[in-house]
């Protein structure tokens, strides 16, 4: 592993308590905002002083409470790529690239990197003359300039439009793709995140909920917060009646699930997974429609259970929608056993 | 007409700005890299001259520089006076005009995005090269304007400078100083005539201020 984090850090009430190891590729940190991601970053690169613990990066020491290393954020040639990408207002495309380096250095890498970045006729423009995807461009050139042993992203992307963002986010992923070395990308986006990374760590009120590979997290969440943060919109608490059925109590509803469960508190259904149903078939429930939510290509359906006050959202897409104007309001949702989440 | 009175006024202003410049920034700077949890109080202190009255200052500054003053003695063992002479004035004016051009300053710097300096960490920079490459390029808007609020006051000083320097013609009697002086022994025309001099140097310092901070947010790319 290149990168090892073991670190707590309490602030204001706050308190971030973060483990985790990341090796050469990219690993995401997803969370709510206020979370502790941006602080954990801040934390490897040197701007923020954890409280104790251990940093590693490639079997160097960067922060080490218990030897009392805590080398200054200038020496640990880390690259952090800020949401508003900080450059330097009062300088050119030139000046931002070439100012973190040294003379010799200066005459190899800038135009190169001018030229790699598609930056070439902009040299002397200053940040407020640039789009924002030259902007992203011009801070990723000034960071990769100087081959850093570790890239983190914060938020890159959460300031900006839909499109752009995409545009950005294809950009980025392809000097990602070509970095070989340690990557960390913070988000709050699980599309984002699911895109980008290939391990992802979901991170809640200063702990690492869950960490491992995107694809298993996010088909299988086990965890409450996971769940939440990989999209579920449908989460209750819940009862073991027996080895095949769990109640889903703020619902009232009972469920046949896929068997040998243990130490399971609450239930997940993604909003996406509910199907119509009839009375009769398995884990079918009914409804009543209180609210629906329209969205450019999608329906979302607030339903209430029969009885029961807390909603359930049912998600479909608009053409599939069309047949269900036709064909009335749903009386009865149901939910296979296989894809009912089962949840710490 | 004598004008005398407005090259010692000139002199006064133009050595204390100077001085005032340099110290206003240092404090700043020394303000904003202070984690001390006494730091309300330090800048307390720095701030207070602003809002003192100027005879208190000058009460201060007799007490400080005066023959049994802790420097005014250290400064008689190497045989300089400065009770009562234009070097004197100048300390009034750097005391008066520091805390507008500290204030000013500061305030620039804590609207600095921190971002920016927490970037320039991570590419390397020393603080040293962060402070004066980024930081200062980026307050000179509001330094400059701080440097003419700053060299206006030392210009208009009255209270502290009477006080330490005294009212000395030819020596350390300033414009404002002679003015009093004018009213006093009923020379209305002589005060009118300086009165107006010291408006149209108040004046320039505000016109010249406003085509500064024109200048500084329309080109230099910030």
């Amino acid at each position: 592993m290149s990168l090892y984090v073991d670190i707590k850090k309490s602030l204001n009430g706050f308190k971030l308590d973060v483990s985790f190891e990341a090796g050469k590729y990219t690993t995401g940190l997803l969370g709510a905002s206020g979370c502790g991601k941006s602080m954990t970053l801040k934390c490897i690169a040197g701007i923020e002083k954890p409280d104790s613990g251990l940093i590693m990066l490639n079997d160097k020491i960067l922060f080490d409470s218990k030897k009392n290393i805590n080398i200054p954020p200038q020496g640990r040639n880390t690259g952090y790529l800020f949401q508003n990408y900080a450059l330097f207002p009062n300088m050119t495309t030139l000046q931002n690239i070439s100012i973190g380096l040294s003379k010799h250095q200066r005459d190899k890498v800038v135009m190169e990197k001018i030229e790699k970045f598609g930056l070439s006729g902009l040299e002397n423009r200053y940040p407020h003359q640039l789009s924002g995807g030259q902007q992203q461009r011009v801070a990723l050139a000034r960071i990769l300039a100087k081959e850093p042993d570790i890239l983190m992203l914060d938020e890159p992307f959460s300031a900006l439009d839909s499109f752009l963002k995409w545009q950005l986010e294809q950009e980025v992923i392809n000097v990602l793709d070509g970095y070989n070395g340690t990557t960390l990308f913070v988000s709050h986006s699980r599309d984002e995140v699911y895109r980008i990374c290939s391990d992802v760590a979901i991170m809640s009120n200063g702990k690492i909920d869950t960490f491992g590979d995107k694809k298993q997290i996010f088909n299988k969440p086990t965890t409450v917060a996971t769940a939440m943060l990989t999209g579920c919109k449908n989460i209750s608490k819940a009862k073991k009646i027996n080895e095949t059925t769990i109640e889903a109590t703020d619902w009232g509803i009972s469920f046949v699930v896929k068997p040998h469960f243990d130490d399971v508190n609450f239930i997940g259904v993604r909003a996406h997974f509910l199907k119509i149903a009839l009375q009769n078939e398995i884990n079918s429930f009914e409804v009543e429609v209180m609210k629906i939510i329209e969205s450019p290509f999608a329906i979302t359906v607030m339903l209430t259970p029969k009885g029961k006050s807390i909603p359930i959202y049912w998600e479909v897409e608009k053409p599939y929608w069309e047949l269900v104007k036709k064909t009335g309001m749903p009386k009865f949702l149901s939910a296979q056993p296989d894809k009912i989440l089962l949840l710490k | 007409m004598d004008f005398t009175p407005l090259i010692i006024s000139l002199k006064i202003a133009v050595v204390a700005t100077v001085i005032t410049f340099f110290l206003g920034i240092y404090a700043a700077r020394l303000i904003m890299n202070m984690q001390s949890r006494w730091k309300w109080l330090v800048d307390g202190i720095f701030t207070l001259p602003l809002v003192l009255p100027p005879t208190v200052i000058g009460f201060f500054l007799l007490l400080i520089l005066g023959k049994n003053g802790f420097i005014g003695k250290f400064l008689l063992n190497m045989n300089i006076r400065v009770i009562f002479s234009w070097q004197g004035a100048v300390i009034a004016a750097v005391v008066v005009s520091f805390p507008l051009m500290y204030r000013t300053t500061r305030g620039a710097f804590e609207q600095i995005d921190m971002n920016l300096v927490y970037a320039a960490r991570t590419l390397g920079l020393s603080e040293f090269k962060i402070f004066w490459k980024i930081i200062m390029p980026l307050s000179l808007p509001s330094v400059g304007a701080g440097t003419i609020l700053a060299f206006a006051r030392a210009m208009g000083e009255f209270g502290a400078t009477l006080m330490v320097a005294g009212n000395i013609p030819n020596k350390t009697q300033t414009i404002s100083l002679l003015i009093y002086t004018a009213v006093a022994g009923g020379d209305m025309e002589l005060a009118m005539r300086w009165v107006f001099v010291i408006v149209v140097i108040s004046l320039s310092a505000i016109f010249a201020m406003n085509i500064w901070t024109q200048t500084q947010s329309k080109g230099g790319g910030v």
